[in-house]
């Protein structure tokens, strides 16, 4: 089950912790995986830990013409493009308030219109193909809102509207469009919270602790499966019980 | 020019699993051929690697009959 022999796939922000762990997950099922990013180091050392041959395309969504550019060099580089992994994120956190104009759109700009292009470019070999895999990482936070995130949750609940959007125009291509949600993962932000709002935050988790990469991993190498090809539109919950939709 | 009819004609055939009798150069890819926009832009992706062009989306949505394609190609093809 779940085996990605043959495939290639294109992860976004694949120097993080949850892109890293994709990529990972997605080179030990056998796919060939495009690593993207900002850090270049990072995104050595990344591949250096992953089989299979992996590919280091550098770009910066924040750009659109990077971002237009990036699916054609990894169409060049693997030779075809099975699985999109729109995973590349930042915030700007702010009450709305306070929010300055670029804080907002440079959230939407590389948070939604960046995974809106690279899906617009990935639809056109995926349709060739007949087969395709587009899977954005939206957040729990684009479902019940976040004080201080009115980009961040506006750009991943934008996400999921998208991602429905564009499920049902290419379904019938053998297509699937999904979103993983993840809630609270262990990272560096995570680890530099203070103890009493670490406590606190766990107080909110059914699952009682802190989740990984890999668990929002093992989601993303089932919807990019051949397995999950009944499954289209749909955004897979990958938070310890935090919230229940 | 009868030559760039029968491929166009071939492709859409195909694309669309019509009959080949129905796929007259007046015929209407949606109207009647049964055709949905996303047939449309498979079509069109399937004219640009048949012929070689390039058929940018502007030219693409004035495509609206065999015959509109078969000239947008005679016109464009190198």
């Amino acid at each position: 089950m779940f085996d990605l022999s043959g495939m290639t796939a294109l992860v976004t922000g694949a120097s993080g912790g949850i892109g890293s762990a994709i990529a990972g997950a997605l080179a030990a099922q056998g796919a060939r995986v495009a690593l993207s990013g900002t850090r270049q180091e990072a995104l050595n050392e990344v591949a250096a830990g992953l089989g299979g041959d992996p590919v280091i395309l550098p770009a910066n969504l924040g750009d659109p013409n990077e971002v237009d550019g990036l699916v054609p060099r990894a169409i060049e580089a693997l030779g075809q493009l099975d699985i999109l992994i729109n995973n590349a994120g930042v915030t700007r956190d702010n009450l709305a308030m306070r929010m300055k104009d670029e804080e907002w759109s440079e959230v939407l700009r590389i948070n939604l219109e960046a995974a809106f292009r690279l899906a617009r470019a990935a639809l056109k070999p995926m349709m060739r193909a007949r087969h395709g895999r587009i899977i954005s990482i939206t957040s729990v936070v684009g479902v019940t809102g976040n004080p201080g995130q009115a980009n961040y949750a506006a750009s991943k609940a934008g996400l999921i509207g998208m991602s429905k959007a564009l499920a049902q125009e290419v379904a019938s291509r053998g297509i699937t469009v999904n979103c993983i949600a993840p809630g609270f993962i262990a990272s560096a932000m995570t680890d530099a919270l203070p103890d009493g709002q670490k406590e606190a935050l766990l107080g909110r988790i059914p699952v009682g602790k802190l989740g990984e990469g890999n668990d929002v991993a093992a989601a993303a190498v089932y919807l990019a499966s051949r397995e999950a090809a009944y499954v289209t539109g749909q955004t897979l919950h990958v938070n310890g019980g935090m919230a229940m939709m | 020019m009868s030559e760039t009819s029968d491929r166009v004609k071939k492709i859409v055939v195909e694309h669309l699993g019509v009959e080949s009798e129905k796929v007259t150069e007046e015929a209407s890819f949606i109207d009647d051929l049964g055709a949905d926009s996303l047939d449309i832009v498979e079509l069109v992706m399937a004219f640009e690697e048949e012929f070689g062009v390039e058929i940018p989306d502007d030219a693409a949505e004035k495509i609206g009959t065999v015959k509109d394609a078969i000239d947008y190609i005679e016109a464009n093809k190198a």
